[in-house]
């Protein structure tokens, strides 16, 4: 059968395959959504809180840091030698490993590729480009408590 | 003699194939299928025992399979147990470590001696590009592979290297994701990197195989450029079967034995098991053929004018590898027979700044 040209330039052929092949990209696209969207991870569920008690003044010896699960953020605390506390973050600004702190050089470190925080969680040298989140402390009595300083 | 002895057997079950499936045509191809013979010929020897690794990654993988468990809490000691308790479990872990290694290495030697031999010029250019997807899935294999024992090392190197990947613009922030299955490293990452490491890759990786194969054995070997205006006769040859082909397998036998004495007497360490809430440990690196990124991205300041340091790092090694890649495109035609010095050079540079940067990273604190 020949193609009768319609008026506008369209034959009945030319319809046929707008509509199959639109028929077949959204087939396709129903086909890919769930794989799409099966694949992107649920969102975590955030542990919800907004302080910890880490335990009493004296269990963390002056000059050492430790790091606590704060949720499911690693935080780390460290005494500093006049006896204060302070918290930050304990990932990397730089490629997100864990930092520590080293006391040999009085510095808050992170062993990936030697970045170097100073006790106010400032990036001082390598290649953190930013400070390390800080994180609020108090004293309530004896216990230590952690918390997460609203911005 | 008897009717049913093993050579007549052999000789009607041949008989028996050949009658439907016309064997009889392929080996007459490879009767015909030769090896151009000069001094490079070495070289034309890599891809065999790239060839040769990877089916021992296969068998070993496979049984690595039998033991193995790819979660959070029985990893470490799935591969503690298979290093301790299976019998010949360490040696087979060994093999499939070290051969993973040198399967990466001979891949390397492979690509750099077609590069300097011009072999991924016209009519090879896709040869050139699935022996590219086949390197991108060693390093995929390799990245995903270290993981899996979940020990801390292969902890941080995996936060830092999908970390780099959620440095990239606009889709970064979604493969990384992707890559960890959430926001972190976690038991999800591993499930993911399992699931890729043992099925995804392996799958991807024959099928581009398979067609590098059928490509070279369609367009046969590469002669040299010198070689287009000499006549036939002045063309040394030597027929693939057998002279290449038991070349390559006394080549094999020694790569076997190297393979052997690795794992024998350097063992694959398993470290300390990963945790989640330590801080990196000192001397944390990845596998050596990604130590020179490594080292760069170390070395980098943290700014530099306007932008972030290691996104610089990132988008230099993004341009360098695509240049490398698109080479057949980029390459200026040189007229037959001449060398292209520049390209030369540009290989040489980049060699010898591969080389340098993991010595740096392996020699640096």
């Amino acid at each position: 059968m020949a193609d009768k040209k319609t008026s506008e330039g369209k034959s009945r052929r030319d319809f046929l395959s707008i509509l199959l092949s639109g028929g077949f990209f959204a087939w396709f696209i129903a086909l890919l959504y769930p794989i799409y969207n099966f694949l992107e991870p649920p969102g975590e569920e955030e542990v919800k809180i907004s302080h910890i008690d880490i335990g009493k003044v004296e269990d963390l010896e002056k000059d050492t840091g430790k790091i606590i699960k704060f949720g499911n953020k690693p935080v780390l605390v460290l005494r500093r030698s006049n006896g204060e506390y302070a918290a930050f973050g304990a990932i990397c600004t730089h490629l997100d490993c864990i930092v520590q702190y080293r006391k040999d050089y009085g510095q808050i470190y992170c062993a990936c590729h030697n970045g170097r925080y100073d006790l106010n969680g400032k990036n001082v040298s390598g290649p953190p480009p930013a400070p390390l989140q800080k994180f609020g402390v108090s004293i309530k009595g004896e216990n230590v408590i952690v918390f997460e300083e609203t911005k | 003699m008897n009717k049913n002895n093993p050579i007549k057997l052999t000789k009607r079950g041949f008989h028996w194939i050949d009658e439907r499936y016309k064997l009889t045509d392929l080996f007459s191809f490879l009767k015909k299928k030769s090896v151009p013979q000069y001094r490079a010929t070495i070289w034309y020897y890599f891809g065999g025992i790239a060839l040769l690794l990877f089916t021992v990654q296969v068998v070993t993988g496979i049984l690595l399979l039998m033991y193995y468990k790819g979660t959070q809490d029985l990893a470490y000691e799935s591969v503690k147990y298979i290093d301790t308790k299976v019998n010949f479990g360490w040696l087979i872990r060994s093999v499939h470590s070290w051969s993973a290694n040198l399967m990466v290495l001979s891949v390397f030697i492979h690509m750099f001696s077609v590069y300097f031999l011009k072999s991924f010029r016209k009519p090879r250019e896709l040869t050139w590009y699935t022996g590219i997807g086949l390197l991108l899935l060693s390093f995929a294999f390799g990245f995903s592979g270290y993981l899996l024992p979940w020990n801390e090392l292969a902890f941080f190197a995996t936060k830092v290297g999908t970390d780099i990947v959620g440095e990239v613009p606009l889709v970064g922030e979604y493969f990384l994701k992707l890559l960890r299955g959430g926001e972190d490293v976690t038991g999800a990452t591993l499930s993911r990197f399992f699931g890729l490491h043992v099925a995804v890759f392996p799958g991807l990786f024959t099928i581009l195989l398979a067609l590098h194969l059928i490509f070279i054995q369609r367009q046969g070997m590469t002669e040299p450029e010198d070689w287009k205006s000499k006549p036939v006769s002045e063309k040394q040859q030597i027929p693939f079967f057998p002279n290449f082909a038991l070349r390559e397998l006394i080549i094999w036998l020694i790569v076997i034995n190297i393979l052997a004495i690795l794992a024998v007497f350097f063992p694959w360490e398993i470290g300390n098991k990963a945790d989640l809430f330590a801080p990196a440990p000192e001397g944390i690196k990845p596998e050596w053929y990604f130590l020179f990124m490594f080292q760069v991205l170390k070395m980098l300041p943290g700014k530099m004018i306007l932008i972030n340091g290691e996104f610089f790092g990132i988008l230099m090694f993004g341009i360098g590898g695509l240049l490398w890649i698109l080479v057949p495109f980029w390459e200026k035609r040189t007229p037959i027979g001449i060398r292209n010095r520049l390209l030369t050079y540009f290989g040489i540079f980049v060699i010898i700044f591969i080389i340098i940067f993991t010595m740096l990273g392996f020699y640096l604190d």
